[in-house]
Order: C-alpha cells, then sequence, then structure tokens
C-alpha cells in the first residue's frame, strides 16, 4: 500500500473535484435548455401542453434521482443501449434539473400579477407580445435567485453519479478511502470540498433574493 | 433494440420488494418525527439565544448540512465516525444522516416563518405573562408551522426519496431490494421501474397522509391551494341581496 | 344584417370626423353647451344593447342598454357588486359577455376572433390598480405600445410620450421609474399611456380609489381637461362631486341593471327611486 500523506488526498480529490463541476455545468445547462423548452410549451396553451409538463415534473420529482440515474445507466442497457456512466449521469441530471427549473420558471411567469397582462391588454397587445415585452422580463428577474439556489442542489446531486461508478468527488473519495483507509480524513476533506462549491452559491441566491426583493415593485 | 420488457418475472420477488419498501416507510416516519422536533429544537434555540456560542455551532451545522451532499454526509457517518471510536449500525447510521438532513433545512423552513411573525408578537405573549418557552411555542413556533407547512411537507417528501441512497451503505431498503432483485435476474430495467414507482406512489401518499395531518392540525385555512380564479366576495354578497 | 352593418360603418365614419373637428375646435375655448347639444344628436360612440354576462350561475349583467355620445362623460355610480366594473371591462373586452350587442364606434364586438390590437385603439382604460410596468421607466411604459402596436417609429413615440406626460403634469418624470412615483403620480402616468394610443373612448375603472386623498385631486383634474378637450369618457367611480360637477350623465347600478340615470343635477337632488335616494345617503 502507498503512503497517501494528506495533499496527497487533497490534490487527488481537487483533480476529481473538476468532474464534478463540469458535470454540474452540463446538468446546468442542458436542464435549463430542457426546463425552458418545457416552459415554452406550456405556455403556448396547447391543449395537453400543460398536463405533459406536470406529469414530467411529477415524474422526476416524486422519484428519486438515484433511481432515475440506475435507469439511465442499467436500465437502457437492456435495450442494447451501451452507455457511458458520463453519459447517463449527464442525462439523467439534465432530465431531474429540467423537471425543478421548468417548476420554478412557471412559478415565476404565473406569480406576475394578473393586472400586468391586462394593462398590457387594453393597450392591444396579443398575447405573445405581452409576454416578450411584459411578462418574460419580470418573470426573469423573479427567478434568478431561486434558480441560484437550484445550482446547489444540481452540485449536490451529481454526487450520486459516484454510485454507477462515474469518477467525480465522492467516487473519488471512496477510491481513496478504500486505499488509505482514513475515511474520517477522506470524507471530512470531500465535505469541505462539496462546502466551498456550494456555500458561495447558496450566499449569492440569498444575496440576490434580498436584493431583488428590496427593489421589486 | 427490440428488447421486450418481462415485468411477470418480478413476480417472485415481490416479498423482497415489499420488505424493502417497510423499510423505506419506517425509516422515513422514524426520521421525519425526529428531524422536524430537531428542526424545532435548533430554531428555538437560535431563537432563545441568538448569540451564543452553541446557536452559533448550531447555524454552522446547518450551513454545512445543506451544503454538503447527502451521501457525503452518510458516508462521513458510517465510516468516519467509527475512526472516532464511534461505531454505528448502517440502519443507526441512515436514521441518523437523514434525521440531521431533514432538521437542517426545515430549521431554515421554520426561521423563514419565525422571522414573518415578528418580534411584536412574542414579547406581546411575554407581557401577557407566558413563560418564554409558552410564548414561543403558542405565538411564535405554531403561526410558523401553519405558515411554512407545505414547505416542510415537500422537503419531508425530498428527504424520502433522498434515503434511497441508504442503499449504498446496505440498508436493505426499497432500492437496496431493486439491486437485489436487478442482480439476481438481469432485469434492470423492469426492477427499476417497478421501484421507481413505487417510490412515485409513496411520494404521493406520503403528500396525502401530510395534508389530512396538516388539516387535523391547522383546519382547511392554509392547506387547500386557492382557486386560480374566483368569484370576488362582492359579487358573492348581490347574488344573496 | 350586412345593410345595418353598413349603415355602422357610415356612421362610425361621421362620428370619427365629428370627434377630429371637434378636437381642433377645443384646442382654443372649452365645449359650449350648444356644441354639446349638437354633439348629442350624433351617433353613439359606445353602445351597449341588451347586454347580458354571468359568472357561472351568477347573472351579473342582467341586460344594460347604454348608448354613449362622442364627447360625453358618464359616470357609473352604484354599489359594489351592482355590475359596473364588469360593465366597462365588458366595453373593451377584458370579460366577454354572454348576450346582447357592444358596438364601439360602429364596430360590433362579437368576442370571436377579437382583436386587441384593433380595439385598443378605441378604448383606453385606466385601472384602480394603475397596472404600470414596473420594469420599465415611465417613458417607456407610455412608447411601448405605439412602438409595438402602431408600428410608430421611435422618435415620434418618444416625442409624443413627453407631450402625453407633460399633459398630465409629468413632463419631469420621464425616466423616472414607476416605483419612484406617488400612486397619483402612476395613475397619472397610466392615463397618459392609454392616451398615447389615442383611444377614442377612456374608460376608467375607481381610478381615485387606491389613491391617498390628498393625491385624488391631480388625477380628477387630468380628466377634467380631458373633458375639456372632448375626450369621451366612461367611469366608474365613487367621487360623487367629480360625478356632479363634471359629468354629463350618471348612471346608478343596481343589481345588475341600470336602474336610474340623467342628468347629474337631477338625479342627485331628486333620485327618483329609492335605492338611488339610499345609495346616496351612504356615499354623500
Amino acid at each position: 500500500m502507498i503512503d497517501f500523506t494528506l495533499w496527497d488526498i487533497l490534490r487527488n480529490l481537487l483533480l476529481a473535484a473538476r468532474w464534478t463541476l463540469a458535470l454540474s455545468l452540463i446538468a446546468f445547462i442542458g436542464g435549463s435548455l430542457v426546463g425552458l423548452a418545457l416552459t415554452f410549451l406550456r405556455l403556448t396553451r396547447w391543449p395537453g401542453a400543460a398536463l405533459f409538463c406536470r406529469l414530467y415534473t411529477e415524474l422526476f420529482q416524486g422519484t428519486p434521482l438515484l433511481m432515475q440515474l440506475f435507469l439511465a445507466f442499467f436500465g437502457v442497457a437492456v435495450f442494447g443501449l451501451d452507455v457511458s456512466a458520463w453519459t447517463a449521469a449527464a442525462v439523467a441530471l439534465t432530465l431531474f434539473s429540467s423537471a425543478f427549473l421548468h417548476d420554478i420558471w412557471r412559478g415565476c411567469v404565473e406569480a406576475v400579477p394578473k393586472g400586468q397582462w391586462e394593462g398590457a391588454r387594453v393597450l392591444g397587445l396579443g398575447y405573445l407580445k405581452t409576454m416578450r415585452h411584459i411578462i418574460l422580463p419580470q418573470a426573469l428577474r423573479m427567478a434568478i435567485a431561486p434558480t441560484v439556489g437550484f445550482s446547489v442542489q444540481i452540485i449536490k446531486g451529481t454526487a450520486l453519479a459516484s454510485v454507477i461508478g462515474f469518477v467525480e468527488l465522492t467516487k473519488a473519495g471512496t477510491m481513496l478511502n478504500n486505499a488509505t483507509l482514513e475515511p474520517f480524513t477522506v470524507f471530512a476533506l470531500v465535505a469541505l470540498l462539496y462546502f466551498a462549491m456550494c456555500y458561495p452559491l447558496s450566499r449569492l441566491a440569498r444575496h440576490l433574493e434580498a436584493r431583488l426583493n428590496v427593489t421589486a415593485r | 433494440m427490440n428488447y421486450l420488457p418481462d415485468f411477470p418475472r418480478l413476480l417472485p420477488y415481490l416479498p423482497d420488494l415489499m420488505a424493502g419498501l417497510m423499510t423505506t416507510v419506517w425509516l422515513t416516519a422514524l426520521t421525519t418525527t425526529l428531524g422536524i422536533l430537531g428542526a424545532v429544537m435548533c430554531v428555538w434555540q437560535r431563537h432563545r439565544a441568538p448569540t451564543s456560542l452553541f446557536s452559533r455551532l448550531l447555524g454552522m451545522l446547518v450551513e454545512l448540512l445543506r451544503n454538503t451532499p447527502f451521501i457525503v454526509q452518510l458516508f462521513f457517518i458510517f465510516f468516519g465516525l467509527p475512526a472516532l471510536g464511534l461505531s454505528l449500525s448502517a440502519e443507526m447510521a441512515a436514521v441518523i444522516a437523514m434525521t440531521l438532513n431533514l432538521a437542517a433545512y426545515s430549521s431554515e423552513i421554520l426561521r423563514a416563518g419565525v422571522d414573518a411573525t415578528g418580534r411584536g408578537q412574542w414579547e406581546a405573549g411575554r407581557a401577557l405573562g407566558l413563560t418564554r418557552w409558552q410564548s414561543y411555542r403558542h405565538v411564535v413556533l405554531m403561526p410558523a408551522l401553519e405558515r411554512m407547512y407545505p414547505a416542510l411537507t415537500s422537503q419531508c417528501v425530498i428527504v424520502m426519496l433522498g434515503s434511497a441512497v441508504v442503499s449504498q451503505i446496505s440498508v436493505a431498503d426499497l432500492t437496496f431490494a431493486a439491486n437485489f432483485i436487478q442482480s439476481r435476474t438481469f432485469l434492470s430495467f423492469e426492477s427499476y421501474v417497478v421501484t421507481a414507482g413505487m417510490y412515485l406512489l409513496l411520494a404521493i401518499a406520503m403528500r396525502a397522509l401530510l395534508n389530512r395531518i396538516g388539516r387535523r392540525l391547522f383546519g382547511f385555512r392554509h392547506l387547500t391551494p386557492a382557486p386560480r380564479r374566483r368569484l370576488s366576495s362582492h359579487v358573492l354578497k348581490e347574488a344573496h341581496s | 344584417m350586412s345593410l345595418l352593418a353598413e349603415v355602422s360603418a357610415l356612421d362610425s365614419a361621421s362620428s370619427d370626423a365629428a370627434v377630429s373637428e371637434k378636437a381642433a375646435v377645443t384646442e382654443s375655448a372649452p365645449v359650449s353647451d350648444s356644441a354639446l347639444d349638437t354633439e348629442s344628436a350624433k351617433a353613439p360612440l359606445v353602445s351597449l344593447s341588451a347586454l347580458t354576462k354571468s359568472f357561472g350561475d351568477l347573472p351579473v349583467l342582467k341586460g344594460i342598454d347604454l348608448e354613449v355620445r362622442p364627447g360625453e362623460v358618464v359616470s357609473i355610480i352604484g354599489r359594489s357588486g351592482s355590475g359596473k366594473s364588469t360593465l366597462l371591462r365588458c366595453i373593451n373586452q377584458l370579460e366577454q359577455h354572454d348576450g346582447g350587442a357592444i358596438h364601439v364606434a360602429g364596430k360590433l364586438l362579437d368576442g370571436s376572433e377579437m382583436d386587441a390590437a384593433a380595439l385598443a385603439q378605441d378604448v383606453g382604460m385606466v385601472f384602480q390598480s394603475f397596472n404600470l410596468f414596473p420594469h420599465k421607466r415611465v417613458g417607456e411604459n407610455v412608447m411601448l405600445a405605439p412602438m409595438l402596436v402602431k408600428g410608430v417609429a421611435r422618435d415620434v413615440a418618444e416625442r409624443e410620450a413627453r407631450e402625453m406626460l407633460a399633459k398630465v403634469g409629468l413632463g419631469e418624470k420621464f425616466d423616472a421609474w414607476p416605483s419612484q412615483l406617488s400612486g397619483g403620480q402612476q395613475q397619472r402616468v397610466a392615463i397618459a399611456r392609454a392616451l398615447a394610443m389615442h383611444p377614442k373612448v377612456l374608460l376608467c375603472d375607481e381610478i381615485t380609489s387606491a389613491l391617498d386623498p390628498e393625491l385624488v385631486g391631480d388625477v380628477l383634474k387630468v380628466l377634467e381637461q380631458l373633458k375639456r378637450e372632448g375626450m369621451t369618457l366612461i367611469l366608474v367611480t365613487h367621487e360623487m362631486n367629480f360625478a356632479r360637477d363634471v359629468g354629463d350623465r350618471v348612471i346608478f347600478m343596481h343589481q345588475g341593471r341600470v336602474h336610474e340615470s340623467g342628468d347629474p343635477a337631477t338625479l342627485f337632488a331628486n333620485p327618483a327611486t329609492e335605492e338611488l335616494r339610499q345609495f346616496l345617503g351612504a356615499v354623500l
């Protein structure tokens, strides 16, 4: 067995943390795109669109993320699809994030007061123009803080990718634990690294919420 | 791509799934109760003595728990603490991790509700001769619980779904059962779809149950979602006149 | 039916001409009584016949007939719940009526294929709660609809917005945010915003009810000025003094019907029905 110094452990964890960040970024971008598509789908007012979005949200918010990862990784293998842990994690986290982001954004659009719709309507603005110039800009502003807040959930969610063998921070932690047999140190460091990534975002979300609330009219 | 799912082959494993489900249910029931109690105590302590060292430590612990993944907390408790001479069974570790996690989130939710009550009311309660705890309980805590009940309900469901992770330290919960079945049968798609469905039903049932309890505790007021569009009261008044 | 439509189209053309002609005249001098008399012979700008509207099983308007001529200031009064706001909201189709007919400037509003852009150029509206767009500056609030709906060029829209804001006494607030203004100022911006579309009739739905008492006067002054300029106004209001002193006609609504109507002096001095007497007793 090789002797690991504290620095060796930390260095390896830091290297693995890059993958946590990369996966988080992909899940956030992918989740935003899908979530945005869902939100717009819902705003089209097509019959069935609202129902579809509700079922989608219910499905991904009502089942464990771990189960979604298992399905994306092991579940599709039986259909002859050979997906890597990387792909499975990216897909599962994207879908998971999209459901939550869609839910947040839909809530923001609905939170714009009805008077804004009426004010635009009596000025002759149609649905699309009202959406674009009146509703969405206000919803966007409301959405910033909770969206930043949810990014913390995404980073923490990527830890579950370790279970399907994707080597990110948590997986590196379990591997280093097996090599060093120093679980206390290793997992404390892992936790600290996550904290270092998440806490600034949490603070930012809280700060934005307070700031945007003060100037909200 | 020409694979046909074969759900009937799972039938012999139904007892395993049910056993796993029961574990998930009791884990959730126990930790929901303990977690909310812990949250209430945490909020009380931080309300009572906001600047004390203990309150500050609690605040730091809450931030730590909220900004690290549950799985890492679980590993730290299960693998890390024994290094300090504190050995725990997998179930114990799971209960502690889930309780701490729920308590941390719920205490922040409750604190937001408490902040909305305002200090003046608490002091009014004190002025009426209530003890600190009585005043806190009746004037601050219950309204906060009532106001935040929907958010707390969601948090409890999130913790239940998050409990799937305890399978990773060999607690024989529903996910553990799914893994076991798929390792025996190689029916990975079927076992995970069925298990996911069971979690979904559990989440729906749990929300319904908590709403029921909430109605018992607080009445209908805050728990029935307001109808989207509703006749304004003056229109109704006119109908009767 | 087609003949009727043609006739009403002719009517609308003539009333349009009348409005612009009159606007030109009234630039310099207030409208005299005799001018108003000839005006009342003209075709109605807004005409409601047998208008009905229910919310679910609840009838709110039970057959309203009403004609408003160009340049008229009509005040609608009545208890809350008497249907007066709903009536106003039907005229610009914020609520779709169930039965009867609404003609605005000769055009029939049938609820189907309603063109918001076209209607907004005939009917403007000001709300109790202002409904300014909080994310846009005051000037942009006023410029927005002319640019988006009418395709007016930005510089033209801006010039006009400044004019409209000056008219309501807020020329210097062009670059302010709505949240920086008092309620009375916000409401005057809302009026300027509605006027920028050059509507033929302006609907005002309790526009002073959300204001502090000391701010009400400024808003009413703007309305008086609009009347002098020949604007047609239909207001749901609790300001009885305004209805009496400035209004040409008062409509008292009760239980979804026009219970009593007439010129303000007579109506307020000698209410014909017990309901109006009670109502006036309660509010005056």
